[in-house]
């Protein structure tokens, strides 16, 4: 008879990292799907040459490392990144301008650091915010939502690519960058002349945030993360938007509905800020990081000189997570402070 | 009058930060980010000194060398101005609060090889600032410098047990990381 000696844990979670991976992939469809519908195949072909590229790096950087490259892929957090910041990018990118930022993720934010779970920085946002301050004029190259302008097919998404040169599409500024460059019409006025504003926010971009408002509910349904750090970050975003709004004047820096769905707003709330490891842990603290959060998009959107911020927000306080950890942590049974100071 | 210091106080603390938009004082900012608490003691001590020095040699400038025609003379006489506050500060805190002494130790004389502390004292000259802008300038600066240090040790004391690749391990990762640092600094751009 075999005694085997069983250690602790007894009792297994069902979650294992390929599995909240595969969710999260899951939970991003919706609202891939609506960006497609009124923008396009452009953010699919991002997604996939974005991909391809992710799961090759990703191996390459194991191989050099020494790890074997089967067992570490099959978590998909390559691919997760790499959707991320297809989303993120504009649709109809060139195939160098996707290639750049996925390298810059996958390379430099993750396999740098030693690769997942060690990464200080989220990959999908320090590949964006390379991008955007190396190529400002490709990054904020929007196409027009449907309703807007023409929307292209899958073909010519392929061509504006893989081909660039011979691409010409047709880009606008977003709502965003509208608002921002507004300095004499009331809102109203704004919202009744330009077909870019929708009923709430920008024409597109509000179905594209109610979508991923969707996926995000659906993961906290099924508890891959905890609540705080989106619900303070929409919070603080909203009570900004609320103490400065004026009711319309020119420089009122929009409403709070506006804010809440324009943007990235909804796409960052539940797909980058829940970022398991560059976000704060104690629940106290995943408060602090998910309000400062939401104080810096807005400050920087309506007082900065880019029109969306979330990036940048989430990257200086992924910046501040440690420090706000060792200060947040929670009192153990029987002491009277938190940790071990 | 109030917004115009407010301007100037996050002008110095985040837009134009002196170590990640700057680069100034970055020796103490790789030297001394090992550990969390001496981060905070270095951030004290300096945040003190800045802001005295800051000070300092604005009347100097503006009360010894001006007035005798001597302006050339200002990067020099910052120096030794800087030297004097440093020592001064360190004789009192020595004699009023041995403890605060020992929680400082050796960075107070580290202080005044710190190049954002002769970088200020200069950049107030240049932007002819006057003597409330000066010390406003220079407690923007600190506080800005205090921030970026201490948050930038409590990430060092994370990447310490990570397993990051060999030839990158210690001040290399640490390279990289204030980089990626700069880079999301840069969002701040265009606030003030």
């Amino acid at each position: 008879m075999a005694l085997l000696r069983v250690t602790s844990p007894h009792a297994h979670g069902p979650m294992s990292t390929p599995k909240v991976m595969r969710q999260v992939l899951l939970a991003t469809l919706p609202g891939v799907l609506v960006l497609t519908h009124f923008f396009g195949f452009g953010t699919l072909v991002n997604i996939l040459w974005g991909g391809l590229l992710a799961v090759a790096l990703e191996s390459l950087a194991l191989k050099l490392r020494g790890r074997s490259p089967g067992f570490y892929l099959k978590d998909c957090s390559a691919l997760v990144t790499a959707v991320l910041l297809g989303i993120a990018l504009p649709p109809y990118a060139p195939w160098w301008l996707v290639a750049v930022g996925i390298a810059s993720a996958i390379l430099l934010a993750k396999h740098l650091y030693g690769g997942l779970g060690y990464n200080p920085f989220n990959p999908a946002m320090v590949g964006y915010v390379v991008l955007l301050i190396s190529f400002p004029v490709q990054m904020t190259a929007w196409a027009p939502p449907r309703g807007v302008g023409e929307v292209p097919g899958l073909l010519e998404a392929l061509l504006a690519c893989f081909a660039p040169a011979s691409y010409d599409g047709v880009t606008q500024a977003t709502p965003l960058d509208v608002l921002k460059q507004n300095n004499s019409l009331l809102i109203g006025d704004l919202w009744k002349d330009n077909p870019l504003f929708g009923r709430w926010g920008g024409a597109g971009w509000e179905w594209a945030n109610i979508a991923f408002l969707a996926g995000g509910l659906w993961l906290l349904y099924r508890r891959i993360f905890t609540w705080h750090a989106p619900v303070a970050f929409l919070a603080a975003l909203a009570l900004m938007a609320a103490l400065i709004y004026d009711g319309g004047s020119s420089a009122s820096g929009g409403s709070p509905l506006f804010h809440l769905l324009s943007g990235a707003t909804m796409f960052g709330a539940f797909f980058i800020v829940t970022d398991p490891v560059t976000s704060a842990v104690s629940v106290r603290g995943r408060l602090v990081y998910g309000a400062l959060i939401g104080l810096l998009v807005y400050v920087i959107r309506v007082w900065g000189n880019y029109p969306d911020a979330v990036a940048f927000a989430v990257l200086i306080m992924n910046f501040a997570a440690p420090f706000i950890d060792h200060y947040t942590q929670p009192r153990t049974y029987g002491h009277k402070t938190g940790g071990t100071r | 009058m109030l917004a115009d210091y407010s301007i100037l106080l996050i002008g110095a603390i985040l837009v134009n930060n002196f170590v990640l938009v700057q680069f100034l004082g970055l020796c103490p900012f790789m030297g001394v980010s090992n550990k969390l608490e001496t981060a905070m003691g270095m951030s004290l001590a300096t945040t003190f000194v800045l802001t005295l020095a800051s000070v300092c040699s604005y009347l100097v400038f503006s009360y010894l060398l001006q007035p005798l025609g001597l302006e050339y003379l200002r990067t020099i006489s910052f120096i030794l101005v800087i030297a004097v506050v440093v020592q001064f500060t360190e004789m009192v805190v020595r004699k009023s609060s041995p403890l605060l002494h020992r929680v400082l130790g050796v960075y107070l004389p580290l202080i005044t090889t710190n190049c954002a502390v002769l970088g200020v004292a200069l950049l107030n000259i240049n932007k002819e600032h006057n003597f409330l802008q000066s010390l406003f300038y220079g407690f923007g600066a600190a506080v800005g410098f205090s921030l970026v240090l201490v948050l930038f040790a409590a990430m060092r004391e994370r990447l310490a047990v990570a397993d990051v690749p060999v030839p990158f391990k210690g001040a290399a990762i640490g390279m990289v990381t204030a980089g990626l640092m700069s880079l999301a600094f840069m969002g701040f751009a265009g606030l003030v």
